[in-house]
């Protein structure tokens, strides 16, 4: 059964210094508020999983709570680079960033694995990449037919952290939309916590896909209206795309963007307060 | 501008590029579409010729008609507008894996005389000039799509003799084909300049057209090897008026759509 706490109690209890954490989401629902609240505890040493790294791995990364990155894309959707990502593997800066990199369809096949409790998952890659030489992957052939196939080791992070449209009030999960890898993530994980834009009596399917995740298969549940901003939450928010945009300049500059990190993340107690700021700069 | 003559529109190289990649998607046919420049074509052929194609992003949005051009791969206009959304474990196995795309729609930072393409990193490895985004997708689209579509902006940084990573097989580092790879890769390359087809023996890419106002020699000096050019060479169809009303019709909307919102 899913607690339901606080967002901050939950990452201080389920997210020590050295996880291996994968905080999913694929544009959609992507769990900004709990990584500002990573940031906010300095959480250090952890292995940082995400099919697709976007700006809020950009900003753990750059506030030094990395030592490594498993991933598949990372950059800054629709604008280009993400610039402390770069910093770190190009210069080492604010400290080397140890990367492990896979195709999209290697990394949900390592979550699937990881999900389905066995140690790989197979699919058809990887054939003639240089992929091959910088990852873990290995050549397998098929028992039956004799097909030369890709497998990569099972995924299983020690927390999954995402974003959630709805959770009833026993902690059942519900979402819709684009919902990425985020199912599989939390099943291939020894704990998940699940921030939720809203917590009712009873969950409603409201939109395309909808996935629910009972509450047997989550550990925590924190109500978090807005965790998303800047990305977005379908049915409830839309996506701040100017924000992202504004990243590429705050980024890039190292004081630029610790001065902002200080501002927004560090100096706010919680997501509320973040909100606030946001709102009342962007009023000007 | 691109004049073509007395009474004829006026286009930009970009839109040049876009129209003639748009064309070479037929209707009907099932697409499975990279952000960026593929995207925008994608959706002119389908808002021109090509009405019945269905195009398919990775985020797991299947036969999605959006109205504005989506910003990133996840945008909710791809999701609002599909005929299904399935989790991303599933497009890339019971979808592309399974053998259900034709056409893949890629682009990439780097493209070689394979059509092997690159958008991992500038560099070496270890120790990159430019790291860049990643596979994302990419490799299994180059792998397992029935034909690979590939737009890029022709200049020798981006046409090289050999790519500094194969992120995306075309042919091989040498041209020796795709042995453990389902699809038959790389049919058509459009740039800025031209189209660019893989010899059928050879595997290299091979200049078929030019775009009208461009001569042989500037796709000769963007490219950073010893380009072969089909004779006879061919001079592209410039845009109709009807397709330059339709790009620029969904990319007014688009910008005008991804003004500030949120927040």
């Amino acid at each position: 059964m899913a607690e339901i706490v606080s967002l901050a109690d939950a990452i201080d209890d389920l997210l020590p210094d050295g996880a291996t954490v994968a905080m999913e989401g694929f544009t959609h629902l992507i769990p900004f508020a709990a990584g500002h609240e990573v940031i906010r505890q300095q959480k250090k040493e952890l292995t940082l999983a995400r099919m697709t790294p976007d700006v809020i791995y950009d900003q753990m990364i750059g506030m030094g709570c990395a030592r490594g990155l498993i991933f598949s894309w990372g950059g800054n959707p629709g604008v280009g680079s993400l610039h402390r990502l770069r910093d770190a593997v190009e210069n080492g800066h604010p400290r080397p960033l140890e990367l492990e990199e896979h195709s999209h369809a290697g990394m949900a096949a390592r979550y699937a694995a990881g999900a389905s409790g066995l140690p790989f998952g197979v699919l058809r890659g990887y054939a003639g990449t240089d992929l091959l030489a910088h990852t873990t992957v290995a050549r397998i052939s098929c028992p039956f037919t004799g097909e030369e196939l890709a497998a990569v080791p099972a995924l299983t992070p020690d927390v999954t952290v995402i974003h959630a449209q709805q959770a009833d009030r026993h902690g059942n999960v519900g979402m819709w939309g684009i919902t990425g890898v985020q199912r599989e993530a939390v099943l291939a994980a020894r704990s998940s916590i699940v921030t939720v834009e809203e917590i009712v009596d009873e969950l409603t399917a409201t939109g395309p896909n909808h996935v629910v995740l009972p509450t047997w298969t989550v550990t925590a549940v924190a109500h978090v209206p807005r965790g998303s901003h800047p990305s977005y939450s379908m049915g409830f928010t839309t996506r701040d795309n100017a924000f992202y945009t504004d990243w590429d300049t705050i980024s890039r500059d190292r004081d630029t963007f610790s001065d902002w990190m200080r501002e927004f993340v560090v100096g706010t107690p919680d997501h509320a307060a973040y909100l606030d700021l946001i709102a009342s700069r962007a009023r000007g | 501008m691109v004049e073509t003559g007395p009474g004829q529109p006026t286009f930009t190289p970009d839109e040049m590029m876009t129209v003639t990649a748009a064309r070479g998607l037929r209707n009907g046919q099932v697409c499975f579409v990279g952000i960026g420049l593929p995207s925008e074509a994608a959706n002119l052929a389908r808002l021109s010729h090509a009405p019945d194609v269905v195009l398919i992003y990775e985020s797991g949005t299947i036969g999605t008609r959006p109205e504005i051009l989506p910003l990133s791969i996840g945008d909710g206009e791809l999701a609002e507008k599909a005929e299904l959304v399935v989790s991303v474990p599933e497009i890339f196995s019971y979808w592309l894996q399974g053998g259900r795309i034709d056409v893949g729609f890629l682009s990439a930072a780097q493209i070689d005389r394979y059509g092997n393409l690159n958008s991992t990193v500038i560099g070496a490895y270890d120790n990159p000039d430019v790291r860049l985004p990643g596979a994302g997708g990419a490799p299994e689209i180059a792998s397992s799509a029935g034909e690979v579509i590939v737009m890029l902006r022709q200049n020798p940084r981006s046409f090289v003799d050999a790519v500094d990573f194969v992120t995306s097989v075309g042919f091989g580092r040498h041209g020796e084909g795709r042995s453990g790879n389902v699809g038959a890769g790389p049919s058509l390359v459009i740039t800025d300049l031209g189209v660019l087809r893989p010899d059928p023996v050879t595997h290299e890419l091979t200049l078929v057209s030019v775009h009208p106002g461009v001569t042989v020699e500037q796709a000769v000096v963007a490219t950073g090897w010893e380009l072969s050019v089909r004779k006879p060479l061919e001079v592209g169809q410039p845009p109709s008026t009807a397709e330059l009303a339709t790009l620029r019709g969904l990319k007014a909307r688009t910008s005008e759509a991804h003004a500030r919102t949120g927040a």
